[in-house]
């Protein structure tokens, strides 16, 4: 499910180098918030993406006043397929519905679906990992045999499966795409936790006889939080791509609802002699958006640590 | 060891060079020596107008604090200082007469590991983990000699044993993670000399080594140089291993030189206080215990941001008005080959450490 | 190292158990009534005579230990059942779909390799020049782009666009269907064949390769600031060589375990690309099972589909081990 990989994430090579022997060292390691911010205002793609994500949640949030039709609306006369024109920017699609609209009101349902669900791979990953690092013990053997068993199934064919039975819709896309997202999510955060807790400093908070609870919240979450956040912000470009190509097979939102992969599917092979804006339009509107994620991830990634760069 | 007493340097008079001593011929002669790295903080000047010679058969030590320059001095001769954010300037750095600075990068590749090898400071990250030890140690051979595989192989084997592995034949298959941290630097050394070089810089070889494991490390590096009739270069910020090993000594801070001379006269008659400072604050074995132990006071500038005029001046006991305005030049004191930057040098002249260190105590 | 690989087969086989059962559990007996899901669906209401003839023929009525017992005894015997919708067998199917899968995975795979390690390797080595910044560019539009979209962007340009305008019959690729079946050595295309073959598999590789791409930079850049490297240059070896000998090797590590993880990635990939191009392989045969709710088609298919994934992770895994004698031992750096 990775887009980008979160595998670059991952603890350095033994052997990183001395580098220039001799030089201070001017830069710190340890960024500050202030600092983060500033490198990832720098980078031109991150911005770039961070604008495009901006603007598609200002068109969700405004589609009833952006879009000239309801996504359901036919138009009167009906027009099937005709390209786009004055009045469809987009053109319509085979039922007659203005694609434009359709597109705009998709915005909706792919934001939705990406941040619940990302939301939702967020609350399980963290809590089954940081519960499986922490303790350790049997529930981290525990938790890794699932996450195993689960990670032996590639993970289109377990989200088409839990899909196909749970049904088509929306809210079951959203539970599907939780259920299977957070795996890789708990095996970061576990072993960000394991290294965490070897630290000294957590050995002092035991000592001084803070609750276990308390440790784990106050002290070794913020650290723990950075991989997290990068790979949330990810994780959303990566659901929306696998809500795409679900609905796309059919397994998704079914009709009228505007998703962007059911669109594409519905204009299929066929319409790229004649109607390839019912695919394009769409289409493009998927590709833009999960790589805006990925242009901000890898933003937030390199803002956050710019050694590895 | 060969014996031609050189009396006076061949080379015409070079300001801060110190001509003569007794020794063997001059091997490598570094002239005005600049290295600079340009960084969006402003230019660091690693290496300051820095000028030595190391001859056959000597131990030349380099001593110093981290930041000093000693590192990136070592590293110049061996044109291992990436150049573009580096700039190197000089008179020259003359190997043998040639002058590394100019000569082509075919030739610096014949040089290196050939002529002048040098070993790391830590032996598991400088030797490649995937790699077999033999395989590497071999890899010496093959770059530089018309060489089979299987001969190359033999010299690896024979190259480990010198140097002290037991088993080598077994050990030259074994992967550098199998090896411990003092057998991971023999075999360093071991790689370092299988091609006979006449120099070997060896850049904080016992750093990263326990105390115990330093000492057979710095015997390995003597018998070695004996074996093969070669000069070493070592660089270190211990004076504990300079005192055994050292011949002559050259004491760096901030980038310059401020004290060099043979070994006897920069530990018993110092001129420099930097280097009265850092032997001053070695402990020694008659301590009772109840002496205080005396760090030189302050910390090692930056090199963005270093002091005017003498550079050691913030931290220094003996500083006076002038020494924060005027740079002190290098300049003989006492003998023909011992040199010391400072204002003041004369002065330091009936100063020993063995007296600071007990008026302190008082 | 064989101790190594009979316990990793050993430790495969519960993982494979579990994972069998949990689809099992989830076809047969999650959606509480399987019938309904066979005979219409559950957003539609089936006629309950359809649900009920579903049920005894498929023996849906039997209690749920005596279905698994059933299912496992077939599995074990490698008997996966019919198709809900046209009897045919499983393994049929299977037989006939699966060698056209595999071939374009083999392509894709190879693609993934050569030019995802390549790629990465040469933007590593001009790192910050304009090349470098133009391909992490292409890696990441290439790896952000759904493999739908793509497939049928390529189907327009090359095939749609030319046909339309009249280019030459020798320009255009074929876009659907599988061309005539002529392989040589299994994978290798003859005649006309590859004309059908090359689109399907850059849309297969296309998510893959990008994301190897990526991979191998990163960790070339990281292997290149490495004190072995400087340690090879002072021996007096070629920048190339320093490269090649000791740089690669120690790169190619975490790209190696990537590639094998990202087999998931392909697989779902190769669902989305036989439907697209009409490839009629093991991906298009899910694709369509799903659309009709035929589960033991999808239940088989899947079956086949862990299973190989499993073992090429495995082989994946113990390939890791020859490229990094340090976890050989199934330990750590001794000191």
């Amino acid at each position: 499910m990775s887009v980008t990989d979160p595998h670059s994430t991952a603890t350095p090579m033994p052997g990183m180098a001395s580098g220039d022997s001799g030089i201070a060292d001017v830069a710190e390691s340890r960024p500050l918030r202030k600092d983060v911010v500033k490198r990832f205002v720098r980078n031109p793609l991150a911005m770039l993406g961070l604008g495009f994500i901006v603007l598609l949640v200002v068109v969700a949030i405004f589609a009833d006043v952006i879009a000239p039709y309801g996504f359901k609306e036919s138009t009167e006369p009906r027009v099937s397929r005709a390209g786009p024109g004055t009045d469809h920017w987009f053109g319509t699609d085979t039922v007659g519905y203005d694609v434009f609209s359709r597109v705009v009101y998709g915005a909706r349902v792919s934001l939705k679906i990406g941040i619940v669900a990302t939301s939702l791979i967020l609350v399980l990953g963290v809590l089954f990992g940081a519960a499986a690092g922490f303790f350790g013990g049997w529930i981290d053997s525990f938790l890794m045999r699932i996450t195993d068993i689960f990670l032996a199934i590639p993970y289109i064919i377990l989200a088409i499966s839990i899909a196909t039975v749970f049904g088509r819709s929306e809210n079951a896309i959203i539970i599907v795409l939780g259920l299977t997202g957070w795996l890789p999510l708990a095996r970061i955060v576990r072993s960000s936790f394991l290294g965490l807790k070897q630290l000294e400093y957590v050995e002092a908070a035991t000592s001084l006889g803070f609750s276990r609870k308390r440790i784990m919240f106050g002290h070794m979450l913020p650290n723990a939080l950075q991989p997290v956040i990068v790979y949330g912000t990810v994780s959303i470009g990566s659901v929306i791509l696998s809500e795409a190509a679900l609905s796309f097979l059919g397994v998704g939102p079914q009709n009228p609802t505007p998703a962007w992969g059911l669109m594409v599917a519905e204009a299929g092979a066929g319409s790229l002699a004649s109607a390839s804006h019912m695919l394009f339009f769409p289409a493009f509107a998927i590709f833009l958006t999960v790589l805006s994620f990925v242009f901000v991830g890898d933003g937030l990634r390199d803002a956050l640590d710019p050694k590895l760069k | 060891m060969s014996n031609d007493s050189v009396t006076s340097s061949d080379q015409g008079a070079v300001p801060s060079a110190p001509p003569t001593r007794r020794g063997g011929e001059v091997l490598l002669s570094v002239r005005n020596l600049h290295t600079t790295f340009k960084t969006d903080a402003g230019p660091v000047r690693a290496v300051k107008n820095v000028s030595f010679e190391v001859r056959r058969g000597e131990v030349f030590a380099i001593v110093g604090e981290s930041g000093s320059g000693k590192s990136v001095t070592a590293m110049t001769i061996l044109g291992l200082v990436p150049s573009p954010p580096a700039i190197i300037e000089g008179e020259g750095i003359f190997w043998k007469g040639e002058d590394l600075l100019r000569v082509s990068p075919a030739r610096m590749r014949s040089v290196r590991g050939n002529e002048i090898s040098i070993i790391f400071q830590d032996p598991l990250t400088a030797l490649n983990p995937v790699h077999t030890v033999g395989r590497q140690v071999a890899e010496m051979a093959r770059i530089h000699e018309k060489i089979s595989k299987k001969a190359a192989h033999k010299r690896a084997i024979e190259m480990l044993g010198l140097v002290g592995i037991p088993q080598p034949n077994k050990r030259a298959d074994m992967h550098p993670h199998e090896f411990s941290g003092g057998m991971r630097q023999r075999a360093m050394i071991a790689m370092a000399i299988t091609c006979n070089p006449d120099l070997l810089i060896a850049d904080e070889p016992t750093t990263a080594l326990d105390v115990t494991v330093q000492a057979q490390v710095l015997d390995v590096l003597l018998e070695i140089k004996d074996e093969i009739d070669s000069a070493i270069m070592l660089i270190t910020h211990d004076l504990g291993v300079v005192a055994g090993l050292a011949d002559h000594v050259m004491v760096m801070y901030a980038g310059r030189q401020v004290e060099t001379g043979n070994a006897d006269e920069v530990f018993y008659r110092s001129r420099h206080p930097y280097t009265l400072g850092l032997l001053a604050s070695l402990p020694r074995l008659d301590d009772t215990g109840v002496e205080k132990l005396l760090p030189i006071r302050g910390a090692p500038p930056s090199l963005i941001n270093i002091p005017s005029g003498c550079a050691f001046h913030p931290r220094c006991d003996f500083a006076r008005d002038n020494c924060s305005v005027d740079v002190p030049d290098l300049r003989p004191v006492d003998s023909e080959h011992h040199y010391a930057a400072c204002h003041y040098a004369e002065e330091l002249e009936n100063v020993d450490f063995r007296a600071i260190r007990e008026g302190a105590g008082t | 190292m064989p101790s190594y690989i009979v316990r990793r087969l050993f430790l495969l086989i519960p993982v494979i158990f579990f994972a069998l059962s949990f689809l099992f559990f989830l076809f047969f007996v999650l959606p509480g009534d399987p019938a309904t899901l066979i005979a219409g669906g559950a957003d539609r209401r089936p006629d309950p005579g359809v649900v009920e003839r579903a049920a005894e023929r498929y023996g849906l009525n039997d209690p749920v230990i005596v279905q698994f017992g059933s299912f496992w005894k077939r599995v074990l015997v490698w008997d996966l059942g019919q198709s809900f919708i046209n009897d045919r067998s499983v393994n049929d199917i299977l037989g006939e779909k699966a060698p056209r899968s595999v071939r374009l995975a083999i392509w894709a795979t190879m693609l993934e390799i050569i030019v995802g390690i390549t790629v990465g390797l040469v933007s590593a080595i001009r790192r910050y020049s304009l090349s470098d910044k133009l391909t992490t560019l292409g890696t990441a539009a290439a790896a952000a782009i759904p493999a739908f979209v793509l497939g049928f962007i390529l189907q327009y340009g090359f095939a749609v666009y030319p046909n339309k305008h009249d280019w030459p019959q020798w320009t255009q690729l074929k876009t659907s269907r599988l061309g005539p079946d002529s392989w040589f050595f299994f994978f290798i295309p003859t005649g006309d064949q590859w004309r059908y073959l090359i689109l399907p598999v850059i849309t297969l590789a296309c998510v893959s390769t990008a994301l190897a791409a990526r991979m191998m930079r990163g960790s070339m850049l990281e292997v290149i600031r490495a004190d072995y490297m400087r340690t090879a240059r002072a021996k007096g070896l070629s920048e190339r060589s320093i490269v090649m000998r000791h740089g690669l090797r120690n790169a190619l590590i975490p790209v190696v375990t990537l590639i094998g993880i990202d087999f998931g990635t392909v697989i779902g990939s190769a669902v989305l690309t036989e439907t697209v191009f009409s490839w009629p392989g093991i991906g298009s045969q899910i694709a369509d099972s799903v659309g009709s709710r035929d589960l033991p088609v999808i239940l088989g298919l899947v079956l086949v589909v862990v299973i190989a994934y499993s073992l090429i992770n495995l082989v994946v895994d113990l390939s890791y081990a020859w490229f990094d004698p340090r976890i050989r031992l199934g330990q750590g750096a001794s000191s």
